[in-house]
């Protein structure tokens, strides 16, 4: 595609465009910088179908211009009569044939993009050898399995880069959306079925945007729809590896600080009916009601859209109706002193697996 | 007896619009009520915008924030764009084909009550608990989970609304088969009946769709059906595509009635004839005919494959050549032509720029692998309101300018018809141009807060800025209402001295019977050919005799009154006693005024041939 590009016509013109449009948005966030091969192809698309319509915007507008001033009526005419024309079968065929030209330019690589995409065969083969994750989608949180190594996280997803990465899609509560703009166009997690896609992400291009995607949930699904955020650490394969066996071989280990061990036991107490703190949970998807906290500490964000620390995790866990409305949370646990605010941060910034 | 004379109180005029069963009056009640829900639909908008015009806002809650965004969408489609429309085809198409009203006045009558009762109902919920708040594409998993009453009332409210509009759909399509003028071919209609034509067909197979869609999810939510729970067999996909074959259609439904109207206008004011007419009706009924195959387009992320998802985005980019030959036969049409820039040509002109951008982020959209980015980003929220805005409201501001003479016998001011274009025109493109890039930079839409530091704090204070100047024009459009209506100048029958299809023969406004005598149609354009040969009127095809009128009649509003308090119990059946007996009340009020209907013989009226006579020698003096 990329050659066939490059003999086309268009070529200056989907380079400048693609100049201009470089410019917009941030580079872990926006469509207009594409971070891996199927970014890459959507963008292509996007670059070819835009030349074409502003080629086409243009011949409009040239006439348009043209016959709103030329034919304005002027001083002197009020009483002419222009030739009342019935129509021009030539011309009119011109305006058939040539948008029927430029839409089958269009058609062609859309159909074919739209099949590549589907390509989901490796990750349904029986001895697979991909990396495949199980997106889970709740009401404003995102669980990611990795049935492959029996491991499980939240909030923030860890890909390798360079190579394609399988998605088995779903919601658990209501319809939701996955989608990381910078690596790719979404598709949905539905209530009634699995999805199925792929993404990539460039190890070069992954580097330049900090290794930290911005994840969001593209269907309306409630008062925090907005707040739906995830982040996508995208690490080189090496890296991903060690990250996976830490996760396999993560052990709650024993504090020795009298505060971190009060915050276990509040934890024990309050949380734990909901959150798992290993990465290895047998449980059944149903009875995973909250996020899996077992690498809390080594997130990007606090409930996937606050900065990192403390002070945002204590006003998270004072008031998580106040952060993200609606949110199901709110009111499962008991209201906490300062002091249990206080020890039971100290325990959960304590989950690392690094 | 005649109406025509007599002077009227202000409970008497109440009581006439009531029981009116004239299409030109049932076509003021859809202005004003449209008028109403655009206004409050505009005013839901500016909280949206006022919302998001920087991060982290906390103007309105994330919850309330929701039921706005539902019930903006939900009141400008159903409750604005379509009862305006109606009011521009009741107003206009029987005048254009020479009729002395639709076919079924009753059923008119019907229609519009349906839709304000069904309005009126919808936002209610307002007040009883809270509005829908699961967007106006409702899609079943988050409609199902909503706690609220709202879309309770979104579903009942709309199933009567709904109702009214295919009433008055089918009553189009017999009207324009039926009641065409001697001579009035089908190729010889106005392009706008030619576009009320199709989009009642359009309306005829779009609306049951909808009305299965809204009765499953009635039967979810009220009465304890499962039809869209996977857990008891169920499926929320279902919903997807019944709204979503309903849904697309409804969106040719709005424009093919503003193509219409901005046909009509080029040719007035470009003093020529539409160009390439049959190509243009052609064009019209392909639409129309596309409109079917591509609802799935809206679809693509779901999950249906890629071959449904190859032939859709094919399928929905053909429709871009019909559309296409649309705008070259407009641009033809005033090629050549002696253009006079009047308020509706304004709006009719910036339309064409307006709506190719819409039209091409159409295309854009419709390639499938491209559209998994801009599906359900801020790209799709600027390319439908470009669409729905460039195109529809636009089609309905030039229209409201066009007719209202015809409507109310008085021209609207020029000079601030101009204001409220500019206003308007600027601050639309300010407000969704930048949109596009918006949802491109990685923007999802319904959002009801956006973080700061993702790079779009400045489109959205933009896209805010603008929505105030498209307030303020909507503000002097009302201002310019008042004032003419209070001291604008009576006009005759063709104000724009250029008019050329029949509404523009008969005086302004049109009398009760619209022609004292039939008219005899020789052409395209019929009143144009009658000017062109010098002749100041029309040629009659009939002899002057007594005229057979309906009589006005309560019924219909009785019958949507009832259905409207039925709901009401029904909705509330399951928490309170009263519930029950409420609706089955409302149920039966409905249905004897059916029953009355059915039984009593009315043979309606006749005005008096010299009553006729002196009526027109009054609307020819004024």
């Amino acid at each position: 595609m990329k050659k066939w590009l490059r003999n086309w016509r268009l070529v200056s013109l989907i380079s400048a465009m693609a100049l201009l449009l470089a410019g917009c948005g941030k580079p872990f966030l926006s469509t207009l910088q594409p971070a891996g091969e199927v970014a890459d192809m959507q963008y292509d698309l996007m670059l070819l179908s835009t030349a074409i319509m502003v080629i086409v915007i243009a011949v409009v507008t040239i006439i348009f211009l043209y016959v709103v001033t030329r034919f304005r009526r002027r001083k002197g005419e009020e009483n002419k009569i222009p030739k009342q024309v019935e129509g021009s079968h030539t011309l009119e065929i011109i305006w058939t044939v040539i948008p029927i030209i430029l839409l089958i330019i269009l058609a062609v690589p859309t159909v074919l993009y739209t099949f590549k995409l589907a390509d989901v065969k490796p990750m349904n083969k029986k001895e697979r050898d991909v990396v495949v994750v199980n997106v889970r989608a709740n009401l404003y949180w995102w669980e990611f399995e990795y049935p492959d190594y029996g491991i499980i996280t939240s909030q923030d997803l860890v890909v390798p880069t360079d190579e394609r990465v399988y998605f088995n899609l779903k919601a658990s509560d209501v319809k939701h959306s996955f989608w990381i703009p910078a690596a790719g166009g979404k598709m949905d997690t539905n209530t009634d079925n699995t999805n199925q896609f792929f993404l990539t992400f460039d190890e070069k291009r992954a580097e330049e945007a900090g290794r930290l995607f911005y994840g969001k949930c593209a269907e309306l699904c409630g008062p925090s729809h907005a707040l739906m955020d995830f982040k996508v650490k995208a690490i080189p394969r090496a890296e991903f590896d060690q990250w996976v066996e830490k996760m396999k071989n993560a052990k709650p280990v024993a504090s020795t600080d009298p505060v971190v061990q009060r915050g276990e036991e509040i934890f024990n107490k309050s949380c734990i009916g909901c959150h798992a703190v290993t990465p290895i949970d047998g449980r059944p998807e149903q009875a995973r009601i909250a996020p899996n906290l077992a690498d809390f500490a080594d997130r990007s964000r606090i409930a996937g859209i606050l900065e990192h620390n403390e002070e945002n995790l204590k006003a998270w866990l004072k008031d998580p109706e106040k952060i993200k409305p609606g949110n199901k949370m709110t009111d499962t646990y008991p209201a906490l002193s300062d002091e249990e605010l206080e020890a039971l941060t100290k325990y959960l910034m304590t989950l690392s697996v690094e | 007896m005649s109406t025509l004379a007599r002077k009227q109180g202000v409970g008497a005029v109440i009581w006439d619009y009531l029981t009116t069963v004239d299409h030109k009056k049932i076509a003021i009640l859809y202005l004003i009520a449209g008028g109403f829900f655009f206004l409050l639909g505009g005013l839901e908008a500016m909280i949206i915008r006022i919302q998001l015009a920087v991060p982290n806002n906390d103007f309105i809650s994330a919850g309330f924030y929701n039921e706005v965004l539902t019930m903006h969408g939900t009141t400008m489609i159903f409750l604005a764009a379509m009862p305006l429309v109606f009011a521009m085809m009741n107003a206009v198409v029987p005048i254009q084909i020479g009729a002395r009203d639709v076919a079924f006045p009753f059923l008119n009558s019907l229609g519009f009550w349906l839709f304000f009762f069904g309005g009126v109902f919808l936002n209610l919920s307002w007040f009883l608990g809270g509005a829908p708040d699961a967007g106006w594409t409702s899609y079943a998993s988050l409609s199902l989970a909503s706690p609220t009453h709202g879309i309770d009332f979104y579903v009942l409210g709309l199933q009567i609304s709904g109702l009214g509009t295919l009433i008055g759909g089918i009553n189009f399509l017999v009207t324009i088969i039926n009641m065409r003028a001697p001579g009035m071919t089908y190729m010889r209609m106005p392009m706008f009946t030619w576009a009320t034509f199709v989009t009642s067909a359009l309306i005829l197979f779009a609306f049951p769709p909808l009305t299965v869609a809204l009765i499953f999810m009635m039967m979810d939510r009220l009465f304890g059906g499962n039809f869209f729970d996977p857990a008891l067999g169920g499926n929320t996909i279902i919903w997807e595509h019944l709204f979503w074959i309903f849904g697309h259609p409804e969106v040719y439904i709005l424009v093919l009635p503003a193509f219409g109207i901005f046909s009509e206008i080029f040719a007035t004011f470009s003093r020529k004839r539409l160009f390439g007419y049959s190509s243009m009706v052609f064009a019209t009924v392909l639409i129309g005919f596309l409109g079917f195959m591509v609802w799935a387009h809206h679809m693509f992320t779901v999950g249906l494959g890629p071959i449904a998802n190859a032939i859709f985005a094919v399928a929905t980019m053909a429709i871009a050549v019909p559309t296409g030959i649309k705008i070259f036969n407009w641009l033809l049409t005033m090629w050549g032509g002696s253009i006079r820039f009047t308020t509706p040509m304004m709006y009719a002109v910036a339309f064409i720029p307006s709506f190719v951008i819409g039209g091409v982020t159409g295309v854009m959209n419709a390639a499938a692998a491209a559209d998994y980015q801009y599906h359900d980003s801020y790209f799709v929220v600027a390319h439908f309101h470009y669409v729905i805005v460039g195109g529809v409201v636009f089609a309905l501001l030039a229209g409201a300018h066009y007719w209202w003479p015809k409507m109310f016998g008085k021209m609207l001011d020029e000079k601030l018809g101009k204001v409220t274009f500019w206003l308007f025109f600027i601050g639309f493109h300010l407000t969704f141009f930048i949109q596009h890039f918006l949802g491109l930079m990685g923007m999802p839409r319904r959002v009801f807060t956006f973080l700061p530091g993702q790079g779009l704090e400045t489109g959205n204070l933009i896209s805010t800025i603008g929505a105030f100047f498209m307030a303020a024009g909507t503000i002097v459009l009302l201002a310019n209402v008042v004032i003419t209506t209070v001291k604008g100048k009576r006009v005759g029958n063709d104000p724009w001295e250029d008019g050329r299809t029949l509404e523009w023969a008969v005086s302004s406004p049109a009398p009760e019977y619209n022609f004292a005598q039939t008219p005899l149609v020789r052409g395209l354009d019929a009143y144009w050919i009658e000017k062109m040969e010098g002749k100041k009127g029309l040629t009659p095809a009939e002899p002057l005799g007594d005229i057979h009128m309906p009589n006005p009649t309560i019924l219909p509003f009785v019958m949507s009154l009832g259905l409207f308090i039925s709901a009401l119990g029904f909705l509330f059946h399951n928490d309170y006693g009263w519930g029950l007996p409420v609706g089955i009340i409302g149920l039966l009020i409905t249905l004897v005024a059916m029953f009355f209907r059915s039984i009593i013989d009315d043979h309606g009226f006749h005005i008096p041939k010299e009553e006729v006579m002196e009526a027109e020698k009054k609307g020819a003096g004024a």
